[in-house]
C-alpha cells in the first residue's frame, strides 16, 4: 500500500511537472482558459449561492436556539454565524462541495479523452497535452475561487438575515451588531487563502485521476469517485495545517 | 521513409513484439495486417513514438526516435499526422475547429489562412459541409473523413491510419481507403496503416507487413499476397473465405460440435 501510494506521489509530481511548463501558444491557452472559467468558476456560483444562503440562514438559528440565552450578548448568532462562515465555511466546507461538483467533472472528462484517444492525439501532433488540458484548468479555478469565497460569505450572511426578516428569530439590530463586532480582516484572507490551496488540490488531484485512466467507461466513473474522495481527504487534512498555519 | 530496426517490446513479462525489423517506403501506403492481438497496434504505437520499445531503433529519414528528447520528438510529431481508430476527434470543438486545432498550434498563418487551409482539407475529404457539426453529430465515415482532413491540415510528411476502417460499412471502407492512397501519392508521403481488412490489403496495400504473434512473418506487395506460400499469411488471409464455407451444409456435417 505504500509502494503503491508513493508510485501515485511520484506520478502526480511527474504529471505536475509536465503540466507546468510554457503553454505552446498564449492564445490558445486563454482561449481554454476563459472556457473553464465559465465551466468550472461561473457554473459553481449557483450551488454556492444556494448552499451558503441555506447555511449561513441555519447556523444562525441553530445558535439561537440552542446556544443564546439571558447570560449571554443578544449579538452572540451574528457573531458565532459570521465567524463560521469566515473561517470555515466558505473556505473548507464550499470547497469540499465544489470537489463533488467540479473534481468529479474533471476527473470524467479528462479520463473520457483519455479513453477515446484524444489525448494521444494531442501528443502525436506534439502538444503537451498535460499542460494544454490541466493547466487552464488549476488556472481557471485556483483564479475564481476568491471570487467564489466572497460570494458564500455574502450569500451565508444574506441567509442569517433571511432568518431575522422572515421568520423573526432575531432581530435585524442584534444580527448586525454581532457581524460587526469585532470583526477581525484577517479571517477573511485566511478563508481566501486556504481557499486557494484547496481549489489546487481539486483541479490537479482530479486531473491526475482522469489523466492515468486505463480501460474504458468503467475506469472513467472510478476514476470521478477516486478523484472525490482523494480530494475531499486531502482537503481535511491540508485544512488542519493551514488552519494552525494562519492562525498563529 | 521509416525503418524500423530490431524493436523489442513486452507487456508483464509478456513479449508483443519480437526483433522487428521493416523499411516503410515514401510515396506509397505501408500496410500492416495480422490478427487481432498479433501486435500491429503496438508496432504503430512504437513507431510514432507513444510507447518507448525495450530494444531497437526507429529512423525517420535518418532521425533516430528511440533516441530523441522530448523537445526534439515534440518537433518531430508536427511532421506526422495521425488517424485514430475511433476518430479521436475533439467533442467540445466543430468539425471547422477539430481540423484548425493544428493550425492554430503551431503554425504562423493568420486567422484567415489557417481558416481556409482548414476549409480545402474538409473539401478534399468532402466534408465541408459539415464544418459546423459537432463530432458527436457525424456517423461513423464522417468522422474518420473528419480525423482524415486534421492529419493532412499540417501537411504532415508521414500519416498513420490506425485501423481505418474499423465500424465502416464496406462501401464507406473503399471511400476511406481511397482517400487515404489519394493523399499519399498527391503529397509524396510516408503513409502507414494499420490493418486486418482483406478489401484494403488488395485495394491499397503497395508494401504489406505481415505480423504474427509478435514476429514480421511475411512482407510483400498485393500482387504476392495470394499466391504466398506462408502458411500463417494464408491460415489469415483465407480465414475470412473459410467462415463463409462453414455455411455449406455438406462441410458442416463433417465438423465436430465444439
Amino acid at each position: 500500500m505504500i509502494k503503491k501510494g508513493l508510485q501515485a506521489l511520484g506520478e502526480y509530481l511527474i504529471l505536475m511537472g509536465r503540466t507546468f511548463q510554457r503553454p505552446e501558444r498564449m492564445r490558445m491557452f486563454f482561449k481554454k482558459y476563459y472556457q473553464e472559467l465559465m465551466n468550472l468558476g461561473i457554473n459553481s456560483v449557483g450551488i454556492v449561492l444556494l448552499i451558503s444562503l441555506f447555511i449561513g440562514a441555519v447556523i444562525c438559528i441553530q445558535i439561537k436556539l440552542n446556544i443564546q440565552s439571558i447570560w449571554m450578548p443578544a449579538w452572540t448568532s451574528g457573531y458565532t454565524t459570521r465567524e463560521i462562515m469566515l473561517l470555515e465555511f466558505s473556505s473548507a466546507i464550499m470547497c469540499l462541495i465544489l470537489a463533488g461538483k467540479v473534481g468529479s467533472n474533471i476527473a470524467s472528462e479528462i479520463g473520457t479523452m483519455r479513453i477515446t484517444q484524444q489525448i494521444d492525439a494531442l501528443e502525436i501532433m506534439g502538444v503537451n497535452s498535460a499542460s494544454h488540458i490541466i493547466l487552464p484548468k488549476i488556472a481557471a479555478l485556483v483564479s475564481f475561487i476568491p471570487v467564489l469565497v466572497t460570494f458564500s460569505v455574502a450569500a451565508g450572511i444574506v441567509g442569517a438575515y433571511c432568518t431575522a426578516w422572515l421568520a423573526h428569530i432575531i432581530t435585524p439590530t442584534d444580527l448586525t451588531l454581532g457581524l460587526q463586532h469585532s470583526f477581525t480582516p484577517w479571517y477573511f484572507w485566511m478563508g481566501v487563502i486556504k481557499s486557494l490551496f484547496f481549489a489546487f488540490i481539486i483541479a490537479s488531484v482530479s486531473s491526475y485521476y482522469g489523466y492515468n485512466v486505463k480501460g474504458g467507461s468503467i475506469e472513467v466513473g472510478k476514476a470521478s469517485t477516486s478523484a472525490v474522495v482523494s480530494c475531499s481527504v486531502l482537503i481535511l487534512f491540508s485544512d488542519i495545517f493551514l488552519t494552525q498555519l494562519l492562525s498563529t | 521513409m521509416i525503418r524500423v530496426e530490431n524493436i523489442n517490446k513486452s507487456f508483464d513479462g509478456r513479449r508483443v513484439l519480437s526483433d522487428i525489423s521493416v523499411e516503410f517506403g515514401n510515396g506509397q501506403t505501408n500496410l500492416i495486417i495480422g490478427q487481432s492481438g498479433s501486435g500491429k497496434t503496438v508496432l504503430m504505437n512504437c513507431i510514432v513514438g507513444l510507447l518507448q520499445p525495450e530494444s531497437g531503433h526507429i529512423f525517420y529519414d535518418g532521425r533516430d526516435i528511440t533516441v530523441m528528447t522530448k523537445r526534439e520528438r515534440s518537433l518531430l510529431r508536427r511532421e506526422i499526422g495521425m488517424l485514430f481508430q475511433g476518430g479521436a476527434l475533439f467533442d467540445s470543438m466543430t468539425v471547422l475547429e477539430n481540423v484548425m486545432f493544428p493550425l492554430d498550434m503551431f503554425s504562423s498563418m493568420g486567422y484567415k489562412e489557417r481558416r481556409h487551409r482548414a476549409q480545402w482539407c474538409l473539401d478534399r475529404v468532402n466534408m465541408l459541409e459539415g464544418a459546423g457539426k459537432l463530432p458527436n453529430e457525424l456517423s461513423g465515415g464522417m468522422q474518420k473523413r473528419t480525423a482524415i482532413a486534421r492529419a493532412i491540415a499540417m501537411e504532415p510528411r508521414y500519416l498513420f491510419c490506425d485501423e481505418p476502417n474499423s465500424g465502416l460499412d464496406p462501401k464507406t471502407s473503399l471511400v476511406i481507403d481511397g482517400l487515404i492512397s489519394e493523399i499519399t501519392h498527391e503529397n509524396d508521403i510516408t503513409t502507414v496503416v494499420n490493418t486486418h481488412d482483406m478489401n484494403s490489403v488488395m485495394g491499397i496495400g503497395e508494401n504489406i507487413l505481415f505480423i504474427d504473434n509478435g514476429h514480421k512473418a511475411w512482407q510483400g506487395g498485393k500482387g504476392d499476397v495470394l499466391s504466398s506460400a506462408n502458411k500463417q499469411l494464408n491460415d489469415f488471409i483465407f480465414a475470412a473465405k473459410r467462415i463463409k464455407d462453414l455455411h455449406t451444409p455438406s462441410l458442416l456435417r463433417g465438423l465436430p460440435l465444439t
